[in-house]
């Protein structure tokens, strides 16, 4: 406790010693030596803008490195996403393994944690996931601080509205399954929720509201500053961040063990391979010749043009599987189900843009006229019972972080986090102990909406 | 997307039902040496980027079991045919 206030106050004076207020540019050179604990680069604090300001913002440097591939590394991670870039940062904070690669087919964000609607939530029913998005949500919570980062962590709360009286049995069962793990949950009357959410029908012949299930801790972020964050603090700790490499083989030895990949910038060792790959997870995983249980659909989301402040929180449809908040900019994001059939194409379809706004104009007829502005679809990887996988595969060496169906960025922090602990450890953590490839052979699907295994309807 | 149906004709995506990919076969007895097969048939998919057969229902419309060959990431469709069992009952 006293070495580490003690190195804080070495950390501050430090730069502070050779302040030379006649020529800022000095301030600057000396700035960039600056560490932050043990990574290396530039911290974002109201000191270095103030300094940088004075230099005309010149000197800021790249917020990660654009490295050539080395010849091998300890981990590779396949997939420059949210959750490859956040496994990346937990190998090196949490486990010490910083020399990692993360291997990127195009640029890094470019894939679904910059196509989401960026809820962040941890109201699930079962006891296998709730602990794992409960984590998540604590992660969530300390993120900005802990990535010396703006990811623009919301929490405005997460209102699912119910219609009848049987769904207002599931949400309190669903909310006392909440409380009991530590998370948050309030059950709403339909006045509280019109209060809060001043444009619902909530008098809606065909689908009245009865209440809502609140929690308050929920809520949403920047979904690409997480993925920047993410990447400059894996960089800051070591970790080469390759773009423009796609993976175009795995390579095994004669015991079957992996011991590289083949990329489009050429071969690369490495004993351990992570695969983080979401939609395209099926693609990567054939090139060990592994099947997974896992379909690739294409789910669209929507913005419209910015609005004056009109909804404050994220509030749910529930007959219409339909979710909508209003992005700092004033455009209303929303969503709805997955167009229905398989699909690596990140474009919608338009009976499913219709069928979304049918459900927006259930909810809430006052958008009626609002013009939508851009709409766009991500390729999700949905698994057989609609949970994913955080696990060791049958091939030595071959990890797997997959099946996140449409729920993935929520979870970002702790699939990073989990997967980390998988990989470092050769063993899973307790909170992603149930998300294995075998669970559906041995009879453990976790299966949150019981509808078995159709992906398309998860 | 539109999908020829080879009964109705060229209709839109609203009147289908999907199944999924039409290639897993479903194993012949409950044997326990089969359980292998089964989780197979149950779970795995090949989930190909590009053409795949898949099955897919007029449900909207003359209510046939129907095999197309898609491209998984053009949409294009190279064919539409009855299954075999809605042949049959065609006869």
């Amino acid at each position: 406790m006293f070495s580490s206030l003690l190195h804080q106050v070495k950390k501050f004076q430090w730069p502070l010693n050779q302040l030379s207020l006649i020529n800022p540019n000095a301030i600057v050179r000396c700035v960039r030596q600056d560490k932050c604990g043990d990574r290396r680069f530039m911290k974002y604090s109201a000191l270095n803008l103030l300094r940088q300001a004075m230099g005309g913002h010149k000197d800021w440097p790249r917020a990660w490195r654009d490295p050539e591939p080395k010849d091998a590394y300890d981990v590779i991670i396949v997939g420059g996403g949210g959750h490859g870039l956040a496994t990346a940062y937990y190998l090196a904070k949490n486990h010490g393994i910083r020399n990692v690669a993360v291997v990127e087919k195009g640029w890094l964000g470019g894939g679904n944690v910059g196509r989401n609607t960026t809820i962040v939530r941890s109201n699930y029913l079962l006891p296998e996931e709730l602990p794992f998005y409960e984590w998540s949500l604590k992660l969530w919570e300390g993120l900005s601080q802990d990535l010396n980062f703006n990811v623009m962590f919301s929490q405005r709360g997460v209102l699912n509205l119910v219609h009848s009286d049987a769904e207002v049995d599931a949400a309190v069962r669903r909310g006392n399954a909440m409380i009991m793990h530590g998370a948050d949950a309030e059950f709403l009357s339909r006045d509280e929720c019109v209060k809060m959410v001043p444009g619902i029908d909530d008098k809606n012949s065909r689908f009245p509201v009865y209440g809502g299930l609140l929690q308050p801790r929920a809520g949403n972020a920047r979904h690409d500053a997480v993925a920047w964050g993410y990447a400059r603090g894996a960089d800051g700790y070591g970790v080469d961040l390759l773009q423009n490499c796609e993976v175009t083989g795995i390579t095994r030895d004669r015991q079957g063990r992996v011991v590289g990949i083949e990329t489009t910038r050429g071969k690369i060792r490495a004993n351990k391979v992570g695969l983080a790959a979401a939609g395209h997870s099926g693609h990567v995983a054939a090139m060990a010749g592994l099947r997974l249980p896992i379909e690739s659909h294409k789910l669209q989301a929507f913005v419209t043009e910015g609005l004056k402040p009109l909804v404050d929180t994220v509030v749910t449809f529930g007959h219409g599987h339909f979710y909508l908040s209003q992005s700092d900019k004033g455009g209303l994001v929303f969503g709805a189900s997955l167009d229905g059939y398989n699909s690596y194409a990140q474009r919608g379809n338009l009976p499913t843009v219709e069928a979304t706004i049918e459900a927006a104009m259930h909810l809430m007829p006052s958008i009626g006229r609002v013009r939508l502005l851009r709409h766009w679809a991500g390729v999700m990887d949905m698994s057989m019972d609609g949970s994913p996988f955080i696990c060791k595969t049958p091939i030595d060496g071959l990890y797997l972080n997959a099946g996140w169906c449409y729920g993935g960025f929520k979870a970002t922090p702790a699939s990073g986090w989990c997967f980390a602990h998988t990989i470092a450890n050769d063993e899973p953590h307790a909170y992603n102990a149930h998300y294995t490839l075998d669970r559906f052979a041995r009879g453990y699907a976790v299966d949150t909406k019981g509808v078995g295994a159709q992906p398309n309807l998860h | 997307m539109r999908i020829k149906c080879p009964v109705c004709g060229e209709r839109p995506l609203e009147e289908y039902a999907y199944r999924g990919d039409a290639k897993v076969q479903r194993p012949r007895t409950h044997a326990p040496d089969q359980a292998n097969a089964w989780h197979d048939y149950v779970y795995l998919r090949d989930n190909p980027k590009g053409r795949q057969k898949e099955h897919w229902r007029h449900s909207g419309g003359c209510g046939a079991w129907l095999v197309v060959d898609r491209d998984t990431y053009t949409h294009e469709i190279f064919s539409v045919r009855l299954t075999k069992a809605a042949r049959r009952r065609a006869k």
